[in-house]
């Protein structure tokens, strides 16, 4: 791994002194409060939805890293740990990707999702490294799937797919294929499979609910 | 010197490759490099229905095929706002924690021989064996066993299995004392061990490391406590923790989470038998499948059989994201739902993924030879880490 985990981040320590008072369990909508009313500047938006089952918030991606650093380090929301990070594609909406960070405080027992949007043309965001080491594979992960680059990433390169691989996978653009596998122990010659069948088209269903 | 180790070396536990730089026997750098088993099992997930997901997801974390059920349906369950019926979730219960122990006798097992110590190894494959004969006995599959649907179970626990159980969890702590016989003050054991692939608490947790690994770094942090699900709250267990971080500290932790799950699924016994027969899934057939016996005698049970079958359930638009507390650590599920059928994206927060991180800040700087127990402390499954 490029950095070691004890060298540059500085996450507050979890584990309580034995004997005290375990603190109340923090509530997500006081975190968004505090991070209002620190970030009085930044557009911090509520992700608002039918079934948003998790509090999330919308944050620019130039501010993803103070802001990261301000649920690591402020004592009463202490985010010692992100729990994942991970992308979205929304084809065709524009911006297209989403990028979700979920966060995890241990002493305060809460955890708190942000989202930063992504565009298509320069899918670009600063790399949480510095804050939590181990976003290090996560965005080489996201990287992997969605061709999203975090800059200052030390190595910035596909972890689960081939380093040949060409493509990024789990775009929407990117459709599930197969290929033909061909068995020639049996047959003189090798037989190609047709051009058509090396990819294979999703059938359109169309819903309706009930 | 460069040393690669794997993908093809028995004690990486799969096909994981480790890039070693020694210097001498010390170990100045290591990289694991991953993805030799990557199937794109979440790019397949979004061309299938929540429940065609369920049997893909044993495939994971192939020694813990029911907690890997258990966290997809918790999350859609989650997303659907739908609860599953009491019964079926003393039966979870009960089964993860039976998962539990067979996940961490093929750990013991496998790390004790990476080690040297045979014997044990024969001992945890008998007791593994119980239980997979258990997963047989409920849904037919010995290893890739998916017995957990979406508002439930697939069907109602056969008959004798709660006999069978009772059996087992009877036996077991005997078995966990010979485990600990042969390995808890074995000299060689504790030489192997002690001191070794030490991970502090701080590390642990900036590099998102969870479960026995992040308790024996002396983090009390288990998801079954503090977030609890299935009604986890209702049962008497303690979390056990280490102190040092070391490998021995994670095998202490490991041990006695041995010992907690046989009395937690000893609870769970219990309170089946005193409920009696009830419901195994919910009556909501907008997103459950009723019984076969509606299905013969109903028509409306007969519709929504067709329906859900053809189509799958058709969840709200949003997105949720479930956790449970696998045998390997936090493992957790995430949708994003657009209203059809199929996921428009899922998200598998695979804890040994994450878990591995942490190998170059064990071993570096450290002697080779433990490289072994480092990893075979980290009990990764490759399964679930390229997915």
């Amino acid at each position: 791994m490029a950095e070691p985990a004890s060298g540059s981040a500085a996450p507050t320590a979890t584990a309580p002194p034995p004997g005290a008072p375990e603190p109340a369990r923090l509530s997500p909508e006081r975190v968004e409060q505090r991070l209002r009313e620190r970030f009085s500047e930044v557009p911090i938006e509520r992700q608002m939805g039918e079934a948003v089952r998790d509090h999330t918030v919308y944050v620019p991606a130039e501010h993803l890293v103070e802001v990261c650093t301000f649920l690591r380090d402020d004592h009463e929301l202490d985010f010692a740990m992100l729990s994942w990070v991970g992308g979205i594609d929304y084809l065709p909406r524009q911006p297209r990707f989403e990028v979700v960070y979920h966060l995890l405080s241990l002493r305060r027992n809460c955890r708190f999702v942000l989202k930063v949007r992504v565009p298509e043309e320069a899918p670009r965001v600063p790399t949480l490294i510095g804050v939590w080491p181990t976003a290090n594979w996560h965005e080489r992960e996201t990287y992997d799937f969605y061709g999203i680059t975090f800059e200052g990433h030390p190595d910035m390169t596909r972890i689960l797919l081939p380093e040949a691989w060409v493509g990024w996978p789990l775009r929407k653009d990117s459709p599930l294929g197969y290929q033909e596998v061909s068995f020639t122990h049996n047959t003189p010659t090798r037989t190609v499979p047709a051009p058509d069948l090396t990819r294979l088209k999703p059938k359109k269903v169309r819903y309706r609910a009930h | 010197m460069t040393l690669n180790m794997g993908p093809q070396h028995p004690s990486t536990h799969g096909v994981l490759r480790v890039v070693l730089e020694l210097d001498g026997e010390t170990v100045v750098r290591a990289k694991p490099i991953i993805g030799y088993l990557h199937t794109g099992m979440e790019k397949q997930a979004e061309y299938k229905t929540y429940t065609q997901s369920i049997p893909q997801t044993d495939r994971m974390d192939y020694l813990a095929p029911l907690s890997n059920n258990l966290a997809l349906c918790l999350a859609a369950e989650k997303l659907l706002g739908i609860e599953a019926p009491p019964r079926a979730q003393v039966v979870r219960v009960l089964l993860t924690e039976l998962t539990r122990i067979s996940a961490h006798c093929v750990w013991l097992g496998t790390h004790a021989l990476d080690i040297g110590a045979m014997t044990v190894f024969f001992y945890c494959f008998r007791e593994r064996e119980k239980v997979l004969s258990i997963y047989d006995m409920v849904c037919g599959a010995r290893m890739t066993a998916s017995y957990f649907r979406v508002g439930g179970l697939a069907s109602d626990i056969p008959e004798g299995l709660l006999e069978r159980c009772r059996t087992f969890v009877d036996e077991m702590p005997a078995h966990v004392d010979e485990y600990e016989t042969l390995l808890s003050k074995n000299p060689i054991w504790l030489a192997r061990t002690q001191g070794v692939a030490p991970l502090s608490a701080r590390d642990a947790v900036a590099l998102g490391v969870t479960g026995p690994i992040l308790r024996g770094s002396g983090v009390r942090w288990d998801l079954r406590k503090t977030q609890p699900y299935c009604g986890y709250d209702g049962y008497d267990f303690e979390v056990p923790v280490g102190a040092n971080g070391d490998a021995y500290d994670r095998y202490m932790v490991r041990v006695n989470e041995m010992r907690q799950s046989t009395r937690i699924a000893d609870q769970a016994i219990r309170r089946l038998q005193e409920m009696g027969p009830g419901d195994y899934r919910l009556r909501d057939y907008k997103y459950v499948l009723p019984s076969k016996e509606e299905v013969k005698t109903s028509m409306e049970a007969l519709i929504h059989h067709f329906k859900i079958v053809a189509h799958g359930f058709f969840p709200p638009v949003g997105e949720a994201y479930a956790t449970v507390e696998a045998p390997k650590g936090e493992l957790g599920f995430y949708f994003v739902s657009d209203g059809t059928p199929r996921p428009w994206r899922m998200k598998v927060r695979a804890p040994s993924f994450v878990n591995l991180q942490s190998l170059a800040t064990m071993v570096e700087g450290r002697l080779v030879a433990d490289v072994i127990t480092a990893i075979g402390s980290l009990d990764i499954v490759l399964g679930e880490i390229d997915r």
